[in-house]
């Protein structure tokens, strides 16, 4: 009993790689196929303790293998995209449905989360600024959060989770009841039809909805200072209009570019390469959200260092 | 002619084709070759690499090694525009019909159409009326969405935009899995009568043997490669439909008879 139970250990470690292959979607094997299981190892042939980790470091390197190769699929994917995106333009009805799927509908979401970021920011600044007699600053503040960082990142992740798994779940199921397999075979690039209206859409709608937030965000946190906290208008508007707040909305809007682009191609890229099954829709869009979550993330970090830099080499007089 | 290179002859040819995804071979060397006009139909039970043969044929799986041509051009090599104008000469019947679910009936039939810009959009949705009347289907469907059809009308529906931009090849990919036997024979008969009626070469897979042997003039047997040895071909059998039924393979008459036997314990 014990004896087969170390067997099945043991064979599980020696089919890990393949497992992983097939979950990072490198196998695009179809639903309907179930292949016999000829080459799993028979219990007469467990590894011993020096196979085994030899096995484990070879397991660690297809692992980094596979994540390498996946990084350069998806860049090529968004390449392709890109390259489909200059030779032909989606037809009308195609991109308008799209803008209107990630545009139009997530509308009413991105708006709450908006006010609803400016109030608590109202809310957590209010104390610490009153202890120093400061409250009527408060606006610069709201305003300068959600211009730079907030209202672009949360509205993001707003969308990561909206759009993006949504697209990974509608693409995921058509690639698993074969719809994307019948696109290609009447002669239509799934990436140009599918891909390209979507990554548009993305592109241009994030951005703009992203202005939503930051606008709700600024009348929610103006709101509830005025109207809440009693601070005195005139002071806290005249205070919110603070230097720089072009430039502080054209960081946050640059920022929300990449995270449209980086949310459309990571969505589309894991619904393309789905797993067979319900399962594999599931996967695909949970992995799609976390990924883009991630990717906001990281973009945010690179791109607040550069667009800090950029800031200095335009105006070094601030720098000092 | 090198003994490696595809007969650039027939209509469609595979020479020495081989599929393998990670490390699950599916495909062993295999060669295949179909004059035009024939109704090829491939069986052999689930798994054996039947569908991965189909779609290896028209592109959507690229093989590990051989070569696939059409009409003596080989599929290798071309260029996406090449490929792309190949592709429009097949017509693909997938198993679950494979319709868009986001567009109406009559948008899934004439997306190649408009797709391909063959014919404007009144012009595009007479020719689908046509075609749907021929698998027999009434032109109120067209302004339904596929999950509103039943699986017979759903496959109806497939092979009516498989025929719309009047193929030279019909791939079919188990059209009549999952149908009642009355549903099983239309889909039958439709297929022979698109023969009839359309100068088509078809391949049906199917494991379907009652379906094999009334629409095809040639039926060609996959076996699983997980219990081949080392050195037997895939194919177990290339032949015709009389020829099928009196073949003494045992592997070949226990699929045609449907029976268990020793595969109870060793499946």
């Amino acid at each position: 009993m014990l004896a087969s139970l170390f067997c099945q250990i043991g064979s599980s470690v020696k089919v890990g790689p393949t497992d992983t292959l097939y979950r990072r979607g490198a196998v695009r094997l179809e639903s309907n196929l179930s292949y016999a299981s000829s080459q799993l190892p028979t219990p007469a042939e467990r590894p011993g303790f020096v196979a085994a980790t030899l096995d484990s470091v070879a397991d660690l390197g297809e692992v980094v293998i596979e994540s390498v190769r996946g990084l350069g699929e998806i860049t090529l994917f968004f390449l392709s995209t890109l390259s489909w995106m200059a030779t032909r333009w989606p037809r009308r009805e195609t991109l308008f449905a799209s803008l209107y799927q990630i545009g139009v509908r997530s509308l009413p979401v991105v708006a709450l989360t908006g006010t609803f970021i400016g109030m608590v920011l109202a809310v957590q600044s209010y104390s610490q600024f009153r202890a120093f007699g400061l409250e009527t600053q408060l606006g610069a503040v709201i305003n300068r959060s959600m211009f730079r960082e907030l209202g672009p990142v949360l509205a993001a992740t707003m969308l990561a989770g909206r759009v993006g798994s949504s697209i990974a779940a509608e693409l995921g199921t058509m690639r698993v009841t074969e719809q994307i397999d019948a696109l290609v075979s009447m002669g239509t690039n799934p990436i140009r039809y599918l891909v390209v209206p979507r990554f548009i859409a993305c592109l241009f709608m994030i951005p703009s909805l992203t202005l939503m937030a930051v606008f709700m965000g600024v009348v929610g946190g103006g709101f509830y200072c005025t109207f809440v906290l009693d601070i005195d208008q005139y002071y806290y508007y005249s205070n919110a209009r603070y230097i720089g707040a072009n430039w502080d909305l054209f960081y946050g809007i640059t920022k929300s570019f990449f995270f449209g682009a980086a949310i459309a191609i990571l969505s589309c890229y894991r619904g393309f390469h789905c797993a067979p099954g319900a399962e594999g829709v599931g996967r695909a869009s949970t992995a799609a959200f976390v990924q883009s979550f991630v990717v906001i993330l990281v973009f945010d970090l690179l791109l607040s260092i550069t667009l800090d830099n950029v800031y200095y080499w335009l105006w070094p007089h601030e720098a000092r | 002619m090198n003994d490696r290179s595809v007969n650039r002859e027939m209509h469609i040819a595979t020479r020495g084709l081989s599929v393998r995804f990670g490390r699950q071979q599916v495909l062993r060397d295999v060669s295949l070759e179909v004059p035009r006009g024939q109704t090829l139909a491939i069986i052999g039970e689930s798994g054996c690499g039947k569908t991965v043969l189909l779609k290896t044929l028209i592109g959507l799986i690229e093989p590990t090694a051989g070569e696939v041509s059409f009409a003596g051009q080989l599929l290798r090599g071309l260029n996406e525009k090449q490929i792309t104008q190949l592709r429009t000469k097949f017509g693909f019947v997938f198993q679950n019909a494979a319709l868009f679910d986001s567009l109406s009936i009559a948008d899934n039939v004439a997306f190649p159409l408009l797709e391909h810009n063959r014919a404007k959009d009144e012009e595009a949705y007479r020719i689908v009326r046509d075609r749907l009347a021929e698998v027999g289907l009434p032109p109120a469907v067209m302004v339904k969405r596929p999950a509103e059809l039943s699986g017979g009308m759903r496959k109806r529906v497939g092979l009516a935009r498989a025929l719309i931009m009047e193929p030279e090849v019909l791939l079919y990919d188990e059209p009549t899995t999952g149908l009642d036997p009355i549903m099983t024979d239309v889909i039958n008969e439709l297929m022979i009568r698109t023969r009839n009626t359309h100068p088509v070469t078809s391949i049906v897979v199917t494991h379907d043997m009652s379906s094999a042997l009334k629409v095809s003039n040639r039926i060609v047997m996959l076996y699983p490669i997980s219990r081949l040895a080392d050195h037997e071909q895939q194919i177990i059998f290339d032949g015709t439909p009389n020829e099928i039924e009196k073949c003494k393979d045992p592997r070949v008459a226990q699929f045609l008879r449907g029976e268990a036997g020793d595969r109870l314990e060793s499946a």
